[in-house]
């Protein structure tokens, strides 16, 4: 099938507002009894349901948390991207779009990243009025900072909890609308099913997750803001319960995943410390602004680090090596988290990781303590300072920077990072893939809709620091709600959608029958250690780096793994019961299946681009390359479990020239 | 490491609880729950129904985890959740009990997992500034005093774990209502509902049979978050205030 996108016409800057405008409507008295399902309640989720039972229409949304407010959007730290100009240094509308556009590696449509740019203005005035506690200058106005290789400064942000006080602003929308009635909430429900009749999504077969009933639910149109499928890795910065399953369900049932291959490695998180571990932290890539990545150059100092018998401070300046000042003398440590997070896989593998597993390298903050401490000394008049006085005030800089970062890293690690060089490794973090939507956010589903990181619209195959608190928003609070209309407006006849139809009878058989074969096979091994090996396989062939061998390898594990599991799975309990490892399987099912379609994806773009990296293609310097004549394309999988088939979505550039990104 | 664990199971709220007794070998780099991780694998190993608890972030925000360690909310670390406390802070031999909250207004669903959608409704009460999308105007139309907006701030930290519920000696949610009344009542945004938001807060907090306040202040002592009691002050003058009539 040849995907549309839907894009509108005319130019660049005044597509959305003359499509805006020109929208099908849904008058009031429709929108009353057409009902949307929603699925997730992170940034995305809850600000579309809010939104769109702001708009009338009747809401159902559903979390498979406690509440809604436990989202992992709630651990963004860094803060959020918004073309103000607040700073008058020259940001603009299209220097935001044009940033994402070139930072994804020119991989994403044109069309929905200057969208992204128009409107994350107005998320910043929605977010100011819901209360949300942004920093402040002492004149009362709006803080900004910098962040991740831009030369503006277009950051919003509320110290390091930036991503919670957003989702509190929605989850507080989202309440207010629940209170008035506009909104039925559905806690501790998870989505196991798509329903689909006459080819349109009507609905979802959820489970109660305290009693295990499997309950219909019948809307007019679902909307899935699920989040991304970074857990496919085992270990990474997303919370233990962030999972594919409900964007899963609906490529099961026709729905195209996009781009999967492309996925965000962070570079500073805390390194893996044992075989128990399970999650991974992240430390805030702001910490690059005054911290030197660097690894000993011989492998004695290295082995000696690794006994214990060395510290990073007992190796002299000369005999380290900062790679990435080293290789990339422009950008220097501030290089983009693809580029970092492969410079320190390398220095790694060839055997200079400082800690115990080998996989660790310093980002060393005493230069930066030396630095503020000499012009701290200078500012309060204290004349030849000795050593510690500029330590002690260099000390007191950074605590003022970054204090927080640094005690969460004491208190994981249990070493002092002012002291010490802190140990990081780069983690998996975000998923720029996702669901295949047009313009609309529309999936090639009818009716079925993806908003956030569930969807791959806007960031390519790279995405920039602080932008995805504002995709999630843009999505939730400005896109998606005026965008379902053009679905919804011919659906005004179409009646209440009943749950007797055939399709959920079907669907919920269907669901019933897949938790009780989990249930059945009484094997040998746990669901844990099913996904650990799993994410094992990935992050070693389909991770940081990837070639078209190990892929080929790593296809052929990861289908023997999920053959394993369907008959060696050991699952306690029963289905009608409160069962977090029945949960907990269905997911890691699901994982097996998108691991493989991650792979095939890596496997079909012979290129190099963003977060993936194929080691075949690769300039002399040993840099990504890029093939723009051959792969300037989105790609799209139909699921099939023999073959899956690939879709192409050509990306067409006509406001932006296609340049290769050096750092050099 | 090797601990002894004193572990709360309970079926549902109706059923009747019990301690049991495990051994579990840890590493002092595990976080307690990686330690509570590798206590299920062994359960599953021997075909037993793994402890059920809350988590997910496990970076100390999302607020789910929620353990009362050694007869203290989230252990024996101050400013610390359950998912950020690590083993090193325990005793090799060292026997640790392991509850769940305990508050009327919690009930038990399983073992270490309660239910908490009484905090939900105190939000849905009035716990938001009513403001549609699209209604706003620019950000930087307010100038809000950056003292204010960071005492604002530190109100709105709070994760909604229920620490506070579970340290009170009467199970009351006075910090965790103060604490959003305060974030919102501070700023001039959320000044204008502040009164009616103050009754309808503090009457579901009621409703939900949250106990009263006798300033013990134990549930700040146990706040992950550090969120002070002065909010609750803030929160009976403004109650005071809207009920007699008065301003603020």
């Amino acid at each position: 099938m040849a995907l549309n996108a839907n894009e509108p016409k005319g130019n660049l800057d005044e597509k959305w507002t003359k499509y805006r405008s020109t929208m099908n409507l849904v008058a009031p008295n429709n929108k009353r009894r057409i009902e949307v399902i929603v699925v997730g309640t992170g940034l995305a989720g809850a600000a579309a349901a809010a939104t769109l039972a702001e708009l009338g229409y009747k809401v159902k949304c559903f979390t498979f948390h406690d509440s809604p407010r436990r989202a992992h959007s709630i651990a963004a730290q860094g803060g959020i991207n918004a073309a103000k100009n607040y700073q008058n240094d020259g940001d603009s509308v299209y220097r935001l779009f044009y940033d994402t556009i070139k930072g994804g590696d020119y991989r994403s449509r044109e069309s929905n990243v200057h969208r992204l740019a128009e409107v994350s203005r107005n998320i910043i005035d929605q977010a100011v009025a819901q209360g949300v506690p942004f920093a402040r200058e002492y004149g009362g106005l709006l803080a900004n900072r910098s962040f991740g290789g831009v030369q503006v400064s277009r950051t919003f942000y509320a110290r390091g909890q930036t991503g919670q006080q957003l989702l509190l602003g929605a989850y507080q929308s989202l309440s207010r609308q629940i209170s008035l009635g506009n909104v039925e909430m559905f806690n501790r429900h998870e989505m196991l099913d798509l329903v689909k009749i006459d080819g349109k999504a009507r609905g979802i077969i959820a489970r109660n997750l305290l009693t295990g009933k499997l309950e219909r639910f019948g809307a007019h149109s679902v909307v899935l803001a699920s989040g991304g499928y970074g857990n496919v890795f085992y270990l990474s910065t997303n919370a233990m319960g962030s999972n594919v399953t409900a964007a899963w369900r609906a490529v099961k049932r026709g729905a195209y995943m996009a781009n999967p291959c492309y996925t965000q490695i962070h570079p500073t998180c805390i390194p893996v410390s044992g075989e128990y571990q399970s999650k991974l932290t992240l430390m805030s890539e702001s910490l690059r602004n005054d911290g030197r990545v660097w690894v000993p150059k011989m492998k004695e100092d290295v082995m000696a680090i690794r006994e214990g018998k060395k510290t990073g401070n007992d190796i002299p300046e000369g005999d380290r090596d900062y790679y990435l000042e080293r290789r990339y003398p422009a950008f220097g440590n501030l290089v983009p988290r693809d580029v970092a997070s492969r410079a320190a896989k390398i220095a790694c593998d060839e055997g200079h990781g400082v800690n115990k597993t080998g996989l660790a390298v310093f980002l060393d903050f005493s230069s930066a303590i030396i630095r503020y401490g000499t012009s701290a000394a200078h500012s309060q008049n204290i004349h030849n300072p000795s050593a510690a006085k500029i330590k002690e005030l260099g000390t007191e800089v950074i605590a003022a920077k970054y204090g927080n970062l640094f005690e969460m890293y004491e208190k994981i690690t249990g070493e002092n990072p002012y002291i010490l060089p802190m140990k990081i490794y780069p983690a998996v973090h975000y998923t720029m893939g996702g669901l295949w939507v047009d313009y609309n956010l529309e999936t090639n589903v009818p009716g079925l809709f993806a908003a956030g990181e569930a969807n791959f619209s806007d960031h390519g195959a790279n995405r920039l620091g602080a932008s995805a608190l504002m995709q999630g928003l843009a999505d939730g609070y400005f896109v998606l709600p005026y965008t379902i209309g053009q679905f919804l407006s011919n659906e005004i006849r179409t009646p209440k959608i009943s749950t007797d139809a055939p399709e959920f009878a079907e669907a919920e058989k269907n669901t019933k029958d897949k938790l009780e074969k989990i249930l059945s096979i009484k094997g040998n091994h746990t669901v844990e250690s099913f996904h650990r090996r799993l994410g094992k396989i990935m992050w070693e062939y389909c991770g940081m780096s990837r070639n078209a061998e190990g892929l080929k390898k790593a296809r052929q594990m990861v289908r023997d793994l999920r053959a394993e599991f369907w008959s060696d799975v050991f699952v306690p309990g029963t289905a009608e019961e409160f069962n977090p490892e029945l949960e907990k399987a269905g997911r890691v099912a699901d994982f097996l299946e998108m691991g493989e379609t991650m792979i095939l994806d890596a496997l079909d773009r012979n290129e190099s681009c963003g977060g993936h990296f194929r080691e075949e293609y690769k300039s002399p310097e040993g840099e990504a390359k890029r093939n723009d004549e051959d792969y300037a394309y989105v790609s799209a999988w139909e699921w099939d479990d023999t073959e899956p088939i690939l879709h192409k979505e050509e990306l067409k550039f006509e406001n932006v020239e296609l340049k290769t990104r050096s750092y050099k | 490491m090797k601990l002894t664990l004193k572990v709360w199971r309970q079926n549902g709220a109706n059923e009747p609880g019990r301690f049991e007794t495990h051994q579990v070998e840890a590493d002092e780099h595990m976080s307690f729950l990686e330690m509570m991780d590798v206590l299920n694998e062994g359960l599953l190993a021997e075909k037993k129904t793994p402890i059920a608890f809350e988590h997910d972030c496990r970076e100390g925000i999302c607020g789910s985890c929620n353990m009362v360690i050694n007869g203290r909310p989230h252990g024996p670390n101050s400013g610390t959740t359950t998912c950020q406390l690590h083993m090193r802070y325990f005793k090799d031999g060292e026997t640790i009990t392991i509850e769940p909250w305990r508050a009327k207004s919690f009930p038990i669903i399983k073992d270490l997992v309660v239910d908490r959608t009484s905090f939900d409704r105190i939000i849905q009460a009035g716990g938001y500034i009513s403001v549609n999308t699209g209604q706003a105007q620019d950000g930087n139309s307010i100038a809000i005093e950056k003292d204010l907006a960071g005492q604002a701030f530190d109100a709105a930290t709070c994760i909604g774990c229920g620490a506070c519920v579970a340290a009170c000696p009467n199970g009351s949610a006075m910090l965790f209502t103060a604490a959003k009344i305060a974030h919102l009542g501070l700023l001039p945004q959320g000044e204008v509902e502040h009164k009616t938001r103050v009754q309808s807060m503090v009457n579901q907090m009621d409703e939900e049979g949250f106990g009263a306040c006798s300033n013990t202040a134990a549930c700040e002592a146990d706040c992950p978050k550090e969120i002070s009691i002065t909010n609750i002050a803030m929160m009976n003058r403004a109650y005071m205030g809207s009920v007699l009539g008065s301003q603020k």
